[in-house]
């Protein structure tokens, strides 16, 4: 096989993503009552954008093998923070958005040490540190309120040159300054190789915990990041415990929307957005045909359930049964 | 392996005090704590009164985590308990609203919409192979959409009835409420089931190796199938009892559920990554989780404060007891 070859083998998900969205965003345009405008687009990327941030913090984690259930509480007490500190002159907002991507790495990090060195299940850890994290939203946020600066709030979620929404661009900046030298870097490939095997990671002397604890911090990273787009998006804080808990769903059905492998160590967080891009504008779709917006939670609860199931096509493939439990 | 496997279930009950789980033993002691605590905070809460009434909201959490335990030992997990306690609530109440045959069925069929929600999952998992946590998240989700639709967005306004009232609020024997009867019995059935039948061996096996299970002939699919289901029914019927409790459904009743009935399992010593576990622990493990709800509401703690409590405690236990085995 050609070089190329390999690459498309290896991006297939990613561009499988990427059509899928492609041909959602096109039905999305063509049937909006303002059809394809600059409007148009910069509302549905300012929406996207969230759950792509999300998806992008849960691909981090899912392709070393696990998962991370809080990252939607992460994203809603990063949201309360931002509504308290991100507010003032310059200086007191930049040492806001400090200390609120400081405190959604800290909390990565936690869940980190105590899954990778506290040697516990992600999910029940994650579901436990979740829990503490919305419980620190409720205290910093018991009613929804709050503000922030608004110029900033405005040019990020505005556009540039009257075309180009701020937000798209702010996701290429993400992409640039966090994803692509994680998967470049040693402890990226660590990541990987631990979701892959961990045991034949561990025997050649890859290191694994590092690349795992890496992962979970900047997942901790990225989903600060999406509640400080969400604190712009809506100038409030809200401790939402269903808003969080369906950011945590959203990004799941976005990353395996995405290709992103579940059981690991296959998938990239270009897919993941993508992905998050497609999902959002399936979920979408339903108000531009018009249907009551009560089906919408069920319309999104069908394509996860769809989308999750699309991986037991890998069951034909399948030569020994024994196969089947891994 | 540990020694708590197959023949250490079996083997535990007469040879009970010498080889007791020290998870289970944990547990126990830390009730014993929270009561001494919760003694020091108010005369009233080693009253017979008060703790009876501890134990009747113990049994809505004990049904629940029974089937949430039944899934955990397989090395599976079950988050669609919240829309499976939501649906078996307001399927039951909505059953009430036709007339007399309605209200006969209204018990069964709230239970039997979560068998489907189990079935659901229990196809995903066992037979096409999806992992236990995405497929039940993803049915979830459905079932919170389809209620969705049904009750238009608002909590449904069917109430529960007379028989659900008298299941989870009643008395048949003086003194004794007829929640703790109905967690009593179907925790006996568990505990008969899980050590006295084929069925409970095949659970314990396949939350061990489901690969050894299945080469010594189990048909682990089926035993899968029917664990989900089962965990299901057990959610619903949890949920019917919340019904008869409040005396009517909400939207998200069930939410309050999902952590605690994990916590309960795990905290009971049942390892989470299946295979080995007593009923008896979780027994301990609901206990535990109603007593530390009750002392918190007791003091009067914020919903942001028992969150944070919460979470730091079920970490802290699983730091303790629940952790993997070192790599290698």
């Amino acid at each position: 096989m050609r070089d190329w070859r390999y690459w498309l083998a290896e991006q297939r998900g990613t561009l499988l993503a990427f059509g899928i969205f492609i041909v959602m965003f096109a039905i999305y345009s063509a049937n909006h009552p303002a059809g394809f405008t600059a409007n148009v687009v910069q509302t549905a990327a300012n929406k996207g954008v969230l759950l792509a941030f999300i998806a992008m913090a849960q691909t981090l984690v899912v392709i070393t093998a696990g998962i991370d259930l809080s990252v939607g509480m992460i994203f809603t007490l990063t949201n309360c923070m931002a509504s308290w500190l991100v507010i003032g002159t310059g200086l007191e907002t930049a040492l806001g958005l400090v200390a609120v991507l400081g405190t959604g790495l800290f909390c990565g990090a936690v869940n980190g040490a105590i899954v990778i060195y506290g040697r516990l299940q992600p999910i029940v850890a994650t579901i436990a540190t979740g829990a503490v994290y919305f419980g620190l939203a409720l205290l910093l946020r018991p009613v929804p309120g709050g503000s922030v600066n608004e110029g900033l709030a405005d040019f990020l979620t505005g556009r540039f040159f009257g075309v180009v929404p701020a937000s798209l661009v702010a996701l290429l900046v993400v992409v640039l300054v966090v994803w692509v030298p994680f998967s470049r870097s040693e402890l990226g490939r660590a990541a990987y190789a631990a979701g892959s095997s961990e045991t034949a990671a561990y025997m050649s002397g890859v290191p694994i915990r590092r690349g795992k604890f890496l992962a979970y911090t900047l997942a901790g990273l990225l989903a600060a990041i999406g509640g400080l787009f969400l604190t712009f998006f809506t100038y409030t804080g809200e401790a939402a415990y269903a808003s969080g808990n369906a950011y945590t769903l959203f990004s799941i059905a976005a990353v395996v929307l995405g290709g992103v492998s579940l059981f690991g160590g296959k998938g990239s967080a270009i897919g993941a957005i993508f992905g998050a891009l497609a999902f959002r504008t399936i979920g979408d779709l339903l108000f531009v045909f018009d249907f009551d917006p009560l089906w919408q939670p069920l319309f999104q609860g069908v394509i996860l359930l769809i989308a999750v199931s699309l991986g037991a096509f890998a069951l034909f493939r399948v030569r020994n049964r024994l196969e089947w439990f891994l | 392996m540990s020694e708590t496997t197959l023949g250490g279930i079996a083997g535990r009950m007469p040879k009970f005090i010498r080889r007791a789980d020290p998870a289970v033993v944990t547990a126990f002691a830390c009730i014993l704590l929270l009561l001494l605590v919760g003694s020091l905070y108010s005369r009233s809460f080693l009253s017979p009164e008060y703790l009876l009434q501890q134990l009747k909201v113990a049994s809505f959490l004990g049904v629940i985590a029974t089937g949430m335990m039944l899934v955990v030992l397989l090395g599976q997990i079950d988050l669609s308990v919240p829309w499976a306690v939501a649906t078996g609530a307001m399927m039951a109440c909505a059953a009430a609203a036709y007339g007399s045959v309605g209200v006969a069925v209204a018990i069964p069929f709230g239970i039997l919409c979560g068998v489907a929600i189990g079935i659901v999952n229990g196809i995903g998992v066992a037979y096409l192979r999806i992992p236990s946590m995405i497929i039940t998240l993803a049915t979830n989700a459905v079932a919170q959409g389809l209620m969705v639709v049904y009750t238009g967005g608002f909590s449904p306004q069917d109430s529960a009835t007379a028989a659900m009232r008298y299941l989870a609020t009643g008395f048949t024997i003086p003194g004794v409420p007829n929640a703790v009867i109905i967690w009593a019995l179907i925790g006996a059935a568990m505990v008969f089931a899980l050590t006295r039948t084929s069925f409970g061996r095949a659970v314990y096996g396949i939350g061990n190796r489901e690969r050894a299970a299945y080469l010594s002939g189990v048909d682990t699919r089926r035993v899968v199938m029917i664990a989900f289901a089962v965990s299901g029914g057990l959610s619903a019927f949890g949920g019917v009892l919340l019904a008869g409790y409040a005396s009517k459904a909400a939207q998200s009743m069930g939410d309050a559920y999902l952590l605690p009935s994990i916590a309960a399992v795990v905290l009971g010593g049942t390892s989470i990554l299946g295979g080995r576990g007593s009923y008896l622990g979780t027994v301990a493990g609901v206990i535990l989780i109603t007593l530390l709800q009750s002392i918190l509401s007791v003091m009067q703690m914020p919903e942001a404060g028992r969150q944070i409590i919460y979470g730091v405690v079920i970490v802290a236990m699983l730091l303790l007891y629940g952790r993997a085995p070192a790599s290698r």
